[in-house]
């Protein structure tokens, strides 16, 4: 399985989710230059965390306009698998290839720290290696984390079982009802604000992350 | 030119002369700039160069000591370790966001203009009191700043330490520290070399930001210290980003000869130093450098302080690759200049001559003063004070040793630091081992700091200065810093290789604060000697004052330790149950004096006074020996250093401050109403000792370790699981003591709540 990972000017977590995916999956991955028009054959693309163009006018608006967020779009429109994480969630809702906003934590400050989530669905292609109803642990790290959807959007993603990680017990940025990372219509696209890629090994004495990207293979 | 002007740019009468003769003739308002700028003493270390030069630097580890941009030091495996500390303290004051953010921006230049990848920060952060009413707001900026900069650039801030005291109400402190990995073959220096090479400068463009900065941070604070506001340079941590990744793609090749980053005194300073270090000289055009702002004028483009920006000397012939490079990452690149022959900085903007400098008499031979010394008249008085009476504790009756603890676990000095580092992204990267809260940090390295190299080595690193210590007896403040510093190295399993400095004083022009600098810097060159750990970079920052006099010495001392192997780290929490807990080092119960400038005496009493704890560096030596050697061997659980607070807190804080929360009990051998014995047996300071928990199994072989060693260890209890025992003297459940513990950061300095 081939994996690429896109590094925007400001991405931070793209050497984080290389080495995942290099080291501990022993997968190929590419760097994907955000200026890049083409993808080599690939099966997943990661969006990675970080401050891409320096969160300027808003996290993620700028990125969704590099040349290569079309062939991204295209990807994910064609059937491939996406995952946005942190910034990358903030980049997937700007370019409309899932619903929703990120807003400022309700705290208005950055906080890093290990939460508990609830694996709301097992059955997509990136939770199935979870047990149903689990719940782990991942870091978050992040100021903008505090997702927003209207009433409409927010009951067709609980009918359409796309919330796939919710905050159990605190939720740490006044998320609409704890959502913490969701799916597209087709279930191929994901968008999470916890750092799966920071909870992958045991070294670091977590590896819930490494579930997910299991789920993949 | 006129004494006002000059009196302006902070230059003395003599100093004036001596541009007089240097040049042999009087210098135009451009020259007039540069040499106020680089004799300032924030850049030309006049007042402190004839102690520094006293100090150890260096060692068989040492590849790079004091001198350069950061320090370098061997790590084996290929591999290279470069760090610095260097203060903010001045702007931080002024506009506490910026101040911070730049002092963070501008430390992570200095490591990686050395071709290093940051791997890690720290900083070690000073307040006034906490009910002073501007101490919320400073905490808000700084903490914001230092978050704002660091988490952009992706590099995690990973520990460090927060303090409070009144002397720094009109003076706060801000020591920011980077830690860097690099490939032993491919360090790069900040030296020019080869005549016809091209001078380029990358980066952001220059502005009239922080014009001056280095002249501010030469002088201490008054009622005009507002209007000082433009002199602060402003961030851009997401340019800075862009410049760390696409200098570090440069560095993978060999076109850069030298380079340097441009920090205080911007152009003026890159261009000086990097000549006169490399016996060259340099011209420059100055119609070549980016501009932010129209028509600036020449004196502005050499001052300015705009961040982000970095000064190369290369190959002839690469230029035009160079600029290809920077142009991918977006950033402004231009050949501002070459490389000549002489001594000399030409300075031209078009086709006009607008300053000549000889650079050896500004750098190399900049003016060095021996000031005047005096011991302070406050010391003797201070130090012989006796131990207030500690019978009733507030004419209250019994003295209640669970109130006293409670109190201080409390105290924003002790009180957990997460409300401040849970802003701070301490796990990006994925190499932070040990997170913030234990007794140093742990960074284990991989790529793409290690280039391909394969390594199972890991970093240990903290940030530490007990300056109430430095007050009462700044020489064993000095020798408490590094000793504090190896033990917490020690705790987390590492060996202390070296140190970066960051001496923070009042004014050097004051005798009393220039004998504490003296005496502080015999502590730390003794302690750094026999602890095997030289001085590898460093920063002085003087000027620390306000109408409320000078800060307390502050010498911050940030150390980093090898682990061989990073899965052999330690914590400093329990971990489970019925684990052994042992005190290596001695706790001289009888003896009150250690209670001097402790922690108790400040919260319990409100005084600084007495003497400050003695530090025997040989069984300071013989304890972290015995510590790492069983860390090694894998006998221990835990491993906590008694610092602050003395045994009781130590002990607390190995119950409450890791994931699982657990108790203690501990004998205490004396009777209830011994006062004065008990409190100095649960509140001195006390050096040279390590709290360490290990399970019975392991017990005889540490024992049997420790003897060999000569080392004192006597086993003094066991975890339980929920209740905190000392002797008859504490009983208090650990959960409680947690909820303060977590609490009062926020409460008593944030939000301000504290009922006194």
């Amino acid at each position: 399985m081939n994996f690429g990972i896109v590094t925007f000017p400001g991405s931070n977590c793209d050497w984080d989710c290389y080495h995942v995916v290099t080291k501990v999956l022993k997968k190929k991955a590419y760097f994907l230059w955000h200026k890049d028009t083409k993808l080599p054959a690939l099966d997943c693309v990661i969006l990675p965390g970080g401050f891409s163009y320096g969160d300027y006018l808003r996290t993620g608006a700028i990125a969704r306009f590099s040349p290569i967020m079309n062939e991204v779009i295209r990807f994910a429109k064609s059937g491939g698998t996406v995952i946005g994480i942190c910034n990358g969630f903030q980049i997937l809702t700007e370019a409309g290839l899932l619903p929703g906003v990120l807003m400022r934590n309700t705290n208005l400050k950055f906080i890093c720290e290990n939460v508990a989530l609830h694996i709301t669905n097992n059955q997509s292609p990136f939770t199935k290696s979870y047990p149903k109803n689990a719940v782990v642990h991942m870091p978050i790290a992040h100021g903008e984390g505090n997702y927003f959807a209207d009433q409409e959007t927010l009951n067709l993603l609980d009918g359409e079982g796309r919330v796939l990680f919710r905050y159990e017990g605190i939720n740490p940025n006044g998320s609409q009802r704890n959502i913490a990372g969701i799916v597209n219509e087709k279930g191929n696209v994901l968008g999470m604000m916890p750092h799966p890629e920071r909870c992958a090994e045991s070294a670091l004495g977590n590896e819930d992350g490494l579930v997910l990207f299991r789920s993949l293979l | 030119m006129n004494l006002e002007i000059i009196k302006q740019h902070g230059l003395t009468p003599d100093e004036y002369e001596n541009i007089l003769k240097i040049l042999g003739r009087e210098p135009n308002m451009v020259e007039l700039g540069i040499f106020s700028v680089m004799w300032s003493e924030h850049c030309s270390y006049k007042s402190s160069r004839v102690y520094l030069k006293k100090l150890p630097t260096q060692g068989k580890q040492v590849i790079c000591g004091p001198g350069e941009n950061a320090g370098v030091v061997d790590i084996g495996d290929g591999l290279v370790v470069v760090f610095k500390m260097e203060s903010h303290n001045h702007p931080s004051m002024i506009e506490p966001y910026q101040g911070a953010a730049t002092g963070v921006g501008g430390i992570m230049r200095d490591v990686f203009t050395m071709g290093a990848r940051p791997v890690a920060l720290l900083n070690s952060l000073r307040f006034g009191a906490p009910d002073h009413p501007k101490t919320s707001f400073l905490v808000n900026g700084v903490v914001a700043g230092i978050a704002g900069y660091g988490n952009c650039m992706g590099v995690p801030t990973v520990g460090g330490e927060v303090f409070f005291d009144e002397c720094y109400n009109g003076n706060i402190l801000v020591n920011a520290m980077c830690v860097g990995v690099a490939r032993k073959d491919r360090i790069f220096y900040a030296r020019a070399s080869g005549v016809g090479n091209p001078v380029i400068y990358v980066g952001a463009k220059t502005g009239r930001d922080g014009i001056h900065g280095a002249t501010m941070a030469s002088d201490v604070f008054t009622d005009e210290t507002e209007e000082k506001r433009p002199t602060v340079q402003v961030g851009d941590p997401f340019t800075e980003k862009l410049l760390m990744e696409a200098c570090l793609e440069l560095m993978k090749g060999n076109e850069i000869v030298g380079i340097q980053d441009m920090g205080a005194a911007g152009l003026t300073c890159s261009s000086l130093e990097m000549a006169g270090k490399g016996g060259v000289g340099i011209e420059m055009d100055l119609a070549h450098v980016p501009l932010r702002e129209e028509k600036m004028t020449p004196y502005e483009i050499m001052l300015s302080e705009s961040q982000e920006r970095m000064f190369l000397v290369a190959r002839k012939g690469c230029e035009k690759n160079i600029l290809k490079l920077f142009n991918r990452w977006d950033l402004d690149a231009a050949v501002v200049g070459h490389v000549t022959k002489g001594n000399q900085v030409f300075i031209k903007n078009g086709g006009r001559l607008e300053g000549i400098l000889p650079t050896l008499p500004i750098t190399e031979k900049a003016p060095v003063y021996k000031r005047p010394v005096k011991k302070p008249a406050y010391l003797k008085k201070l130090q012989t004070s006796p131990i207030p009476l500690l019978t009733k504790e507030g004419g209250r009756g019994e003295v209640s040793y669970n109130d006293i603890l409670k109190k201080l676990i409390s105290s924003p000095n002790l009180a957990s630091k997460k409300w401040v580092y849970q802003q701070y992204d301490y796990m990006v990267g994925t190499n932070t081992v040990v997170l913030p809260g234990s007794d140093a940090a742990v960074v284990r390295l991989k790529d793409p700091h290690t280039e391909g190299k394969m390594t199972r080595k890991g970093l240990a690193m903290t940030a530490d200065c007990n300056s109430r210590y430095g007050y009462l007896n700044p020489k064993r403040g000095g020798m408490i810093a590094v000793a504090e510093a190896a033990r917490n190295i020690t705790c987390s399993g590492g060996r202390p290789l070296a140190v970066t400095d960051c001496l923070n004083f009042g004014s050097p022009e004051n005798p009393e604060v220039m004998w504490q600098f003296r005496e502080a810097l015999k502590g730390i060159g003794e302690a750094c000697q026999a602890l095997g750990t030289p001085i590898v970079s460093g920063n002085v920052s003087f000027y620390n004052e306000s109408k409320d006099g000078a800060i307390f010495p502050t010498p911050t001392i940030g150390m980093v330790g090898l682990l061989d192997d990073v899965d052999q780290h330690c914590t400093q929490w329990f971990k489970k149950e019925g684990d052994l807990i042992v005190l290596i080092g001695e706790t001289k119960s009888a003896d009150p004096v250690d209670l001097g400038g402790s922690e108790y005496l400040k919260e319990i009493h409100h005084l600084v006074q007495g003497q400050a704890p003695v530090l025997n560096l040989k069984k300071e030596k013989a304890v972290q020996s015995l510590c790492l050697e069983a860390i090694k061997k894998g006998w221990i659980c835990s491993a906590h250093d008694c610092s602050e607070g003395g045994l009781a807190v130590a002990l607390t804080e190995s119950c409450i401050t890791g994931p699982r929360v657990l108790g203690a009990e501990v004998a205490a051998d004396s009777k209830k109403d011994e006062i004065l014995k008990n409190t100095a047996f649960l509140f001195a300071e006390t050096q040279s000792r390590i709290l360490i928990s290990l399970q019975e199994k392991d017990l005889q072989s540490f024992l049997k370790l420790a003897k060999l060693k000569k080392c004192p260890a006597q086993v003094i209890g066991y975890v339980v699981r929920d209740r905190i025992k000392i002797g008859q003297l504490v009983d208090l459940p650990p959960e409680e003591l947690k909820i303060l513990w977590e609490s009062s950061f926020k409460q008593k300095v944030i939000e301000r709540l504290c009922a006194e």
